[in-house]
């Protein structure tokens, strides 16, 4: 395929794998952000062919191992409603609630439909005026735009059976959570690429001064990611603390200003928990009060639903780097992806999934 | 299970869901939960050889001493009718297929029809049209059949079951437990194409393709095949699953580990496109004209060669081989010269997010 199949050539990948190891001295360890790539990562096998002093360890990047427990039951307590369409990007399905989770809310009956766009949803609406149609609006700044996209042409539409359950995150803040943790090892950071392509790099040229550390915008196939740990590499080497940019083809500093500005015109800051990890101020977006009538917490009267998740998955410490999936005790035994026991084994993008559709779970 | 960890009794998590008390869709995605409820609640009270066997078809010897093969295969495609075939051609070579993958020569199909009130008698004659075509280009007769209609609402217009019998040489032993250390892996043409075309059909793609449905009957070839080689060691369709699937199941059934080559995959550039965008991988999505034959690697050649004279194999080639360990396992040897599990799939199979 033209405009990926370059980004795979494993000549080019195999050579920047030895630029990175001629240039290497001494041990490093670089975090990934996004569950993107990480899934790729371990799908290509990448950190199988990196130097030994390469250690990688992977973020908290994906938007559906963080959703929080208590949106994933008030989803599920929306979706059993009568008359209600549940709209959702497929991996969230899966995901465990505290009693259920959206596949078994299905068999019951219950009206639930993998859309690949919040603006499929908005059509699903305009088809059934009858029906409260609902999207679970998850995810970092990628999945923003088009959310609230969807919000404003229902507002344009006059389509009054659409709301969304909003459960946006938000990168930079997630990386201070990390790098002010008292057991943070990690010492160079891939940024997301596709969360750059919206929202620029500037934020994080705040952050590589404030916690001198490197930082490189980093894609997703083979290439971009042996070339921003490449790059990466390099800043370590020379103790420089820059943020440098390896996806140009997608990314500017400023980023889709337009897309910023939708945004801002639709959400707000607000503090987020994070499954796994807890509540991080200022990480989350929720919509502004002008577009309250398009949030389906609101709506539906589920803001009271509370859950807490069991201390003894150790989700948490993976989304932080802290732990690697294989250190958990019930790694592949009695966690696995048909009987997730935590966020980070239920989406294909989690760490402990790429883990265990990847590798020799046996294996310890 | 938790007894076997006794630090995480008690609440142990955010809650596993096991769908061990109700059918979820996932039960029917050809994956792990398939394959447990398959083990946990049709063999135990059903058990006999045959069925345990575990292969497409089961085989039963006559006191006589004729073999033969039996399968049989519920069809639900939605919709009926999609780019390169319909669910009547897929109701007959899904079952020829079935009954051919363990050598024998396919004779006889029965057919059974769950008609939902109010469709159309035009829709059902144009299935059954297409039945006919297919069983004569298979060589196979419907000699029996069933008719049940169900009030409307009650169906999705039509469903087909088929049953197939054939009959199988003496000295014949095709089967999913006999794939040995040495043998090589052949795929009979490109992957992935029914299931993209299905989805697309079903309008989820939000894009078109050019591609085709591959359903075709293939007892013809595997017929050619066995005329030049007595090495085949393990015939199998990879439907529902795909490839991954069926060659999990293969690598458990014998005990051996089978390795294959990502470079070697043939792949439409169409589907790995549609596969790319929806974040699906090739190897999981469904073939309904395809075979996976696990062969001595003394025969490859020869069943290469006459494999790519035929219609339905003429995008024949070798894409992995069988190996002594890890046992149960399939491994990828990627582009990039790393190795990865392919595991199966748990349920249903989800399009990622971003």
């Amino acid at each position: 395929m033209k405009y990926l199949s370059e980004y795979r050539d494993a000549e080019l990948v195999h050579s920047t794998i030895k630029k990175i190891g001629d240039t290497v001295s001494q041990p490093w360890t670089i975090m990934e952000i996004c569950g993107g790539q990480t899934h790729s990562i371990i799908r290509n096998g990448l950190d199988q062919l990196l130097p030994d002093e390469i250690e990688l360890v992977h973020g908290p990047g994906c938007p559906v191992c963080v959703t929080p427990l208590e949106l994933i039951d008030k989803a599920l307590a929306i979706a059993s409603q009568p008359d209600v369409i549940f709209t959702s990007y497929g991996d969230m399905l899966r995901v465990p609630g505290s009693e259920a989770d959206l596949f078994s809310i299905r068999a019951q009956g219950g009206d639930i439909r993998v859309v690949y766009s919040p603006l499929d949803a908005l059509k699903i609406a305009q088809e059934n005026p009858d029906k409260e149609v609902v999207f679970f609006a998850i995810g970092f700044e990628t999945t923003a735009p088009a959310n609230v996209m969807s919000i404003l042409q229902a507002e344009q539409l006059h389509i009054n059976n659409f709301t969304i359950l909003v459960s946006h995150v938000r990168v930079p803040q997630a990386i201070e959570v990390i790098l002010g943790s008292p057991n943070n090892r990690v010492q160079g950071f891939l940024a997301a690429g596709h969360v750059c392509a919206v929202m620029g790099y500037w934020e994080y040229l705040l952050i590589a001064e404030k916690y001198q550390i490197p930082i490189t915008v980093t894609g997703f196939e083979p290439l971009d990611i042996v070339q921003g740990i490449l790059n990466t590499v390099e800043s370590l080497e020379s103790g420089e603390p820059v943020v440098k940019n390896a996806y140009i083809r997608a990314v500017t500093e400023q980023g889709n200003q337009a897309a910023q500005e939708t945004i801002n015109k639709v959400f707000e800051s607000c503090d987020r928990k994070w499954r796994g990890i807890g509540v991080i101020p200022g990480s989350g977006w929720r919509l502004k009060p002008a577009y309250s009538a398009y949030d389906a917490e609101l709506r539906f009267n589920v803001q009271t639903i509370q859950a807490e998740e069991s201390p003894l998955c150790i989700s948490g410490l993976v989304l932080q780097g802290i732990k690697k999936p294989a250190e958990c005790e019930a790694f592949g035994t009695l966690c696995s992806p048909e009987n997730p026991l935590g966020a980070t084994m239920v989406s294909d993008e989690g760490a402990c999934a790429a883990y265990y559709r990847y590798r020799n779970h046996n294996s310890r | 299970m938790k007894k076997e960890l006794p630090s995480l009794e008690g609440p142990v998590c955010a809650l596993p869901r096991s769908h061990k008390d109700k059918i979820v869709l996932g039960h029917g995605s050809g994956g792990k939960m398939m394959a447990d409820l398959i083990r946990d609640t049709f063999y135990p009270p059903l058990s006999n050889p045959a069925l345990l066997a575990g292969n497409d078809a089961g085989v039963v010897q006559l006191a006589n001493g004729t073999r033969l093969a039996v399968s049989t295969d519920a069809h639900v495609v939605s919709p009926l009718f999609f780019r390169g075939g319909d669910i009547g051609k897929l109701a007959v070579c899904g079952t020829v297929n079935d009954v051919a993958m363990v050598g024998a020569k396919p004779l006889y199909l029965t057919a059974s029809f769950i008609l939902e009130e109010g469709l159309e008698l035009s829709v059902l004659d144009n299935v059954v049209q297409s039945m006919k075509s297919a069983a004569e280009e298979a060589g196979v007769e419907i000699i029996s059949g069933d008719t049940k209609v169900v009030a409307h609402g009650e169906a999705d217009g039509l469903y087909i079951s088929t049953t197939g019998v054939g009959m199988l040489d003496p000295d014949l032993n095709i089967g999913g437990a006999e794939a040995k250390p040495g043998d090589l892996v052949i795929i009979s043409g490109t992957i992935g194409d029914h299931g993209i075309v299905v989805l697309e059909a079903r309008g989820e793609l939000g894009f078109e393709t050019n591609l085709k449905s591959d359903i075709a009957p293939l007892n013809h070839l595997i017929t050619a095949m066995l005329n030049v080689s007595n090495s085949i060691h393990v015939l199998r369709d990879p439907t529902r699953g795909g490839v991954a699937t069926a060659l999990n199941e293969i690598s458990k059934q014998s005990g051996v580990g089978i390795i294959l080559d990502e470079n070697s995959l043939p792949i439409q550039p169409a589907v790995s496109a549609a596969c790319e965008m929806l974040g699906f991988d090739p190897l999981y999505i469904a073939n309904e004209g395809k075979l996976l034959a696990v062969i001595s690697g003394k025969d490859v050649e020869k069943v290469l060669d006459v494999m790519k004279k035929t219609r339905y194999g003429e995008n024949a080639v070798v894409i992995g081989e069988v190996v002594d360990s890890p046992r149960g396992r399939l491994l990828l040897k990627t582009g990039l010269g790393s190795t990865r599990i392919v595991d199966v799939l748990a349920g249903e199979m989800l399009p990622r997010i971003c």
